[in-house]
Order: C-alpha cells, then structure tokens, then sequence
C-alpha cells in the first residue's frame, strides 16, 4: 500500500508540473518571437552556450570516437566484419552520440548555471523589480536563454561530430593499422545528409529542453539559498532525462518508418 | 475626477495562499502627495498588500484603484501603463549584479525607450546625486557597494522615472541607525522634491514617525487602526500600543510558525 501510495504521489506532482511547465513554454515560445528582443544578452548567452562549452564536448566527443572503433573492432572481428568499423563510428556518432553525449555534458553545465541565476534573481526580487521597471521577466530573462540554447546545441553537435569521427579514425588508423583514404572513404560512403541531419534537429530539441529546464527551475524556486540549490538540483535531473526520452521519441520518428 | 479623489484606495482586499489568510479584507486609503506608514509585525502581509498594488500578486477579491481606476484583474497592457506612475524600493534592495550601477538606475528609463544609453547615463548621475551618491559609483557593480549605498542606489532607481507614487518596502531594515536615519531623510527629502505619493511599510517605529504623514496598523489580515502621526501615542487601541512599545506581554500573540 505504501509504495502504491508512494507512486500516487509522485504521478499528482508529475501532473502538478506540466501543469505549470505548459503555460510558462506557451509564455516563452510567445516571447522567443514577439519584440521587444535583446541581441546582447542572446549573444552573451551563445557565448556561454556555444564557445565555453567547447572543451568538454570536444573532450566527450573524441574519445566517444575512439572507443566506438576499438569496441567495434574487438566485436566485430568474431565474425570478420571489420571492414564495417568507418560505418558504425560515424553513424553511432552523428545519429546519436553526438547530439546525447553533448547534450547530457552542456545540460549539467548550463542547466545548473542558469537555474542557479535565475533562481537568485527569484528570491532577491530582482525579477519583481524588472516587472516595476517595465520590463517582461519572460522576454527579458528567459527568451533570451532559450533562443541561445536552441542555435548554439546544433553548432556544439556539428562539431561534436567532425571530432568524433576524427577520433575513431585515430585509433582506426594508429591503433589498428587501417588504411587512412580507404577508411574515410567507408566513412563518407554510407552517411546520408538525413544522418547529420537528425543529428542537428535532436540538438535543437534538447538546446531548448536543457534552457527550459534552467529557467523554468530556477524562475519558480523559492525560500532563499535552499530553493535555488533545489531549483539547480531540479534542473540538472530532470533535463537528463527528458534528453532521454526525447531521444527515443525522435529516433522513432526519424528512423522507424 | 475630483479634488479630493484618493490616489490609492484599497476595498476589501483578500489574498490567501492555500488555506493560509494573508490579507483579509485590508481597507486603506492614500491621498494624493500623502506619505502613509503602514506597521505591522513580520510576516502580517505588509509586502503582500504592497504586491497587490503592484500587480506581482494578483489579489483574490476586493478593489484596488489607482487615480479611480481599477486595477484588480486588469489587461496586462494596462497594467503596464498603471505601472509607470510607480516607483518601488524593495526590501532586499534588489539591485541588478549583472549590471553597473548607473545601469541599475536608468533601467526603468531605458527599458521604455525614453532616452539612449548616453542620456540614461547623465541622468543616472543627477539621480544619485539626488540620493547623496557621487558620480563615480555609478560604474562599480552592486556586489562592491555596502548595504547602506545599495538601498540609496535602490532609492535612486525607483525615483529614476520621476514616478507618482512610490513604494518602500521595509526601507530601513537591516541597517544601522545612523544609515537608518539618512535613508529616512533622503525618503522625506525626495517624496517633497518630487511631489510624489508615499506608501511605505516598516516595523521601525522609528523611521515610521520620521517618515509618515499618517500612520496605519496592519494585524491578522485588516487594518485596524489608522490617525496621523501625531495620534499615534493616544489611539486608544491596546495592540498598537503594544507593537509601538514593543512588549511581549499584550493581545498580539507572536504566531510561532509563520
Ligand atoms: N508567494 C507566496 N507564497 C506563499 N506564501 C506567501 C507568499 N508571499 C508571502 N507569503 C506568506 O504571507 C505572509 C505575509 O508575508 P509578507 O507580506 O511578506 O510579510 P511582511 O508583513 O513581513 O512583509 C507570510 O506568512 C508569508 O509566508
Ligand atoms: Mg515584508
């Protein structure tokens, strides 16, 4: 009984929330495209987005390159299908491990960042005071953070993908002796634009999930330092997980016809 | 319109969190160029009331009109034009970290367009000259100012819009009683210069008698008492004075938990 009841619970808060995550997506999609708009503070945020992250989904990406060729290899050796290792890495990598790896490393990064600012704007009252001061805490906080997230996840994956597939090639070449030009010919043969592509349009969804979740976390904590590192917390589980199950949703749509 | 029209007038004004009563029908009116001091004990919805107004809550039931026009349930269009003729200091200051001072203070002015940064940024100086604040201070960030100087640079930017009625939320809490004293000077001094409307709410009896032309208590959700300053020691009213003479012993009953 006390598990069922446990279970209740959980599922009246789950509903509680896209209750109010709904209007507050309504509200922000509304923003992300009616003016008043503030190209400084987008910028500001692409940079943070886009350049700061580079390091670690660089770092993420060419060693999710590099032990994709070697697992690959070691496995498919039992039944001398070596000549598939190009296939594998830069299908793995465009298709899914890029938009996923990038997504769930920028998502602890900028998630957390971005509900923990918003989130002591929040229990400062400084977003109380941008509504005195003739200002949409909505258009001026949130859009903002969304439209950076939505252009710069794509632009972090592209790259992603250019070192993931660099990295499977080292360790294809250096490690395991292949040919350099009959490798990367493998490797252009079978991509199809639609590979990249999905690739792209996943990161576009998780660029706005992991900034929603920020702001949406952070712009409703409460109850001073506690509810901002609880909002942070909020932030940086949930967007994870909905990376996840976004990921299987649009793989399904992409690829299951 | 009238002459003697009030310029706020609040009727039965009721807000509840859940089951928790905030305010439970506050009635009060404030004349046009009338400083009036609400009092009250922590937590007795001094700030709520203020938030009504405002627009930051949205209030239950009741009526809240500002120049005779009501704003309870107003279009959001409206509410912003309503907004303008307000100036608010916050409680905790509510300074911007991200943005310089003299961007602090003209944010209101830039937010509307009214003038370009160049202008903004002359008029934030005349702004916190105005609160006793040089020039120079205009380019730290808010993280480098003591708390004194961030509730004149808050004070600066709520005048900025030269706005009709101005709200001041606890504006001597935490703060020492010398900073105390200048803040309420530079309260007084500024609501004349400007001509502007005062609501302010304060449990430092203090600053409450500098400050007010009217004072009025707030206790479990009403207003129950209100007189001009001057009355304040013979209102007859036993919870007024208890909380103007500060005793444990009376009929308020300090709630445990809020
Ligand atoms: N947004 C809110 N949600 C729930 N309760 C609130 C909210 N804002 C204020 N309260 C409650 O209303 C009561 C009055 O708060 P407030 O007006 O801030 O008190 P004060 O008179 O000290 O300014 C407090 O008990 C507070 O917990
Ligand atoms: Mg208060």
């Amino acid at each position: 009984m006390k598990i069922l009841q446990h279970i209740g619970r959980i599922f009246l808060a789950f509903l509680a929330t896209v209750g109010r995550l709904a209007p507050f997506m309504g509200s922000a999609a509304v923003h992300c495209v009616r003016p008043p708009f503030y190209p400084r503070t987008v910028l500001r945020h692409m940079v943070e987005i886009g350049y700061y992250s580079l390091p670690v989904v660089g770092l993420t990406a060419i060693f999710a390159g590099m032990v994709l060729a070697l697992q690959s290899y070691t496995g498919f050796a039992r039944f001398s299908a070596e000549g598939a290792i190009a296939n594998v890495v830069v299908l793995s990598i465009t298709r899914e491990l890029g938009p996923v790896l990038a997504g769930l490393m920028v998502a602890g990064r900028i998630g957390a960042s971005l509900a923990a600012e918003i989130g002591t704007m929040r229990v400062t009252e400084q977003i109380d005071a941008l509504t005195t001061l003739s200002t949409n805490p909505m258009k001026y906080l949130v859009a903002p953070r969304i439209i950076a997230g939505l252009v710069m996840f794509p632009f972090l994956v592209l790259v992603a993908d250019v070192i993931g597939v660099y990295g499977g090639y080292l360790v294809a070449v250096y490690k395991l002796g292949f040919n350099p030009a009959n490798y990367l010919q493998r490797t252009y043969e079978f991509l199809q634009a639609e590979d990249v592509n999905s690739g792209l349009v996943k990161a576009a969804v998780f660029g706005v999930i992991v900034t929603l979740m920020g702001c949406y976390h952070g712009y409703h904590s409460k109850g001073g330092a506690q509810g901002v590192g609880k909002a942070t917390t909020n932030a940086v589980v949930s967007a994870p997980i909905l990376i996840l199950s976004f990921d299987y949703i649009l793989t399904e749509m992409f690829f299951a016809r | 319109m009238t002459d003697n029209q009030p310029k706020l007038r609040l009727r039965d004004v009721r807000k509840a969190f859940g089951p928790k009563v905030v305010l439970d029908g506050i009635d009060l009116d404030v004349g046009v160029g009338e400083s009036l001091v609400v009092i009250g004990g922590s937590g007795s919805g001094k700030s709520v009331t203020i938030k009504c107004i405002l627009g930051l809550l949205e209030a239950d039931t009741g009526s809240i009109h500002v120049d005779g026009e009501e704003v309870v349930g107003i279009a959001s269009r409206d509410r912003e034009r309503i907004n303008r003729k307000f100036g608010m200091l916050f409680q905790s200051a509510a300074l911007f970290d991200s943005l310089a001072v003299w961007e602090n203070v003209s944010f209101g002015l830039l937010a509307e367009k009214k003038v370009n940064r160049d202008q903004a940024k002359e008029i934030a100086a005349s702004k916190l000259a105005q609160v006793g604040l040089s020039k120079e201070v205009g380019e730290f960030f808010p993280a480098e100012l003591s708390g004194g100087m961030q509730k004149r640079v808050a004070l600066a930017r709520a005048i900025a819009a030269d706005p009709e009625i101005i709200f001041f939320d606890e504006p001597t809490t935490g703060l020492d009683p010398i900073m105390a004293d200048v803040i309420n000077d530079l309260i007084v001094k500024i609501t004349r210069e400007v001509g502007a409307t005062a609501l302010s709410i304060t449990h430092d009896m203090v600053s409450a008698r500098k400050i007010a032309d009217r004072i009025a208590m707030i206790y479990e959700g009403r207003i129950i008492w209100s007189g001009p300053t001057a009355e304040i020691d013979r209102s007859g009213n036993e919870h007024v004075d208890q909380f103007i003479h500060g005793r444990a012993e009376g009929p308020i009953k300090m709630a445990v938990r809020a």
